[in-house]
């Protein structure tokens, strides 16, 4: 793969203006400047912050107290009576993920979660909230029309199941715990956890049968 | 306060749009100002509560017009020059003021990890008393301040059972405005859908809302 070759290109179009940065890249760039240069800020954490949300801390932590939680039951059991403690046995935790509660999807139970009023959300399990969750058609209609926000999703639920929406209104924070995909009764906590999505932990997917 | 951020319930605000493999930043500059944020905050001059208020402030046609990480750049700004960290004019010009000293960041990157670790707690280890038990059935209060609370408009006046106590918590209405952090107990509240928004609603749907003692009085 040339991938070095791809990087150089995309660097040759910017330096040259093509895609020329836009006022608030410059705006951001200036006040970053400002903020070195007086002292305020170490860019190197700056570098430090950003690798932290790219590469150590996203939904494949959730993704793993989930597969935990499916294949032990002991674990399952801490994780629903104090999910802080359970998600840092995993190593998780800290910053937006101070109190953590884990919320289970049942046959006849689905947990979604919201911050209407602003974009509250589990980053020490989930890292850092795709746009949409952030977005106002989805903080203001999660609440009043859950079954229509899930349907956007391409999300439909039986008619017997009750639906409970968790607004994230104080420091706690919401985990939903997917239904187990059916035909994935024999898999391992390793073969399960790449099978959990981040939409599944936010409760607006469910998890598709696994096929045999 | 009654502001445009207090969206839950609302309709006309579009379509979600969900793109699959959605990237985390979509711009070089929204990680920045996320990391901006991040590391500004470590000073101290602020609170959480503090900060989402201040986005709150952004007027409501600009804050409903805004991308995510231009408010936080916005409320970051407003923040720094309030509590004295930078001047407008040195946000103007884009220099240090001259002779202005050099400051020594708290946060450097060797610190990063375990900071991020820490988090920031929100739970007090102090006495609040406890009006409330789970079981009991309650009302949310019909306030409406001018400044920052975390009692969205649509569970104002309603009825609800306490379904969880957390313990003290860190009251954002005071902390917001750097009353102090008066901790408060917090619970955990379910609402029938029926009790929010009427007869339309589903009858098993329930929504679930964390409130502070002072939101909710008995039912």
């Amino acid at each position: 793969m040339a991938h070095d070759a791809h990087h150089d290109h995309h660097s040759h179009d910017h330096e040259h203006g093509q895609a020329p940065p836009s006022d608030i890249a410059l705006r951001v760039k200036a006040l970053e400047s400002l903020l070195v240069e007086k002292g305020l800020v170490d860019p190197a954490a700056l570098d430090a912050i950003i690798d932290t949300y790219e590469h150590k801390v996203g939904p494949r932590n959730g993704a793993r107290v989930v597969a935990r939680a499916w294949t032990d039951p002991d674990y399952r059991a801490r994780l629903m009576t104090d999910a802080t403690a359970a998600i840092a046995e995993l190593g998780f935790g800290g910053r937006q993920g101070e109190h953590m509660i884990a919320v289970e999807n049942t046959a006849t139970r689905h947990n979604l979660v919201v911050c209407t009023l602003c974009s509250c959300y589990p980053w020490a399990v989930l890292g850092l909230p795709p746009n949409w969750y952030k977005s106002s058609p989805y903080r203001s209609r999660a609440v009043i029309d859950p079954r229509g926000v899930l349907a956007e999703f391409g999300t439909r639920l039986a008619d017997d199941v009750d639906i409970r929406v968790w607004d994230s209104t104080a420091e706690v924070r919401y985990l939903v715990i997917p239904q187990r995909p059916a035909g994935s009764e024999g898999m391992s906590e390793d073969q399960l956890a790449p099978l959990v999505t981040r939409d599944s932990m936010i409760g607006v997917a469910t998890l598709a049968p696994v096929s045999p | 306060m009654n502001g445009v951020h207090d969206m839950g319930g609302q309709h006309g605000l579009g379509a979600i749009d969900a793109p699959a493999d959605e990237p985390l930043f979509h711009a070089a500059w929204e990680a920045r100002v996320l990391a901006l944020t991040l590391a500004m905050g470590a000073w101290g001059r602020w609170n959480i509560d503090a900060s989402r208020h201040q986005r709150e402030l952004i007027p409501g046609p600009a804050y409903l017009a805004m991308g995510y990480y231009e408010k936080w750049l916005t409320g970051l700004i407003a923040l720094m020059t309030s509590r004295g960290l930078i001047t407008p004019d040195e946000l103007a010009s884009g220099q240090p003021a001259p002779g202005a000293p050099k400051a020594t960041p708290p946060l450097t990157a060797d610190k990063v990890p375990a900071t991020l670790a820490r988090g920031g707690p929100a739970n007090r280890d102090v006495v609040a008393p406890r009006r409330f038990k789970i079981g009991d059935k309650v009302r949310t209060r019909n306030i409406n301040p001018a400044g920052h609370t975390r009692l969205p408009r649509y569970a104002r006046g309603r009825e609800g059972v306490i379904e969880r106590d957390h313990g003290a918590h860190v009251l954002p209405d005071a902390n917001a405005h750097f009353l102090g952090e008066c901790p408060e107990r917090l619970y955990g509240v379910r609402f029938s859908a029926r009790e929010l928004w009427g007869e339309a609603a589903r009858a098993g749907d329930s929504l679930h809302l964390d409130l502070w003692d002072r939101y909710l009085e008995p039912a």
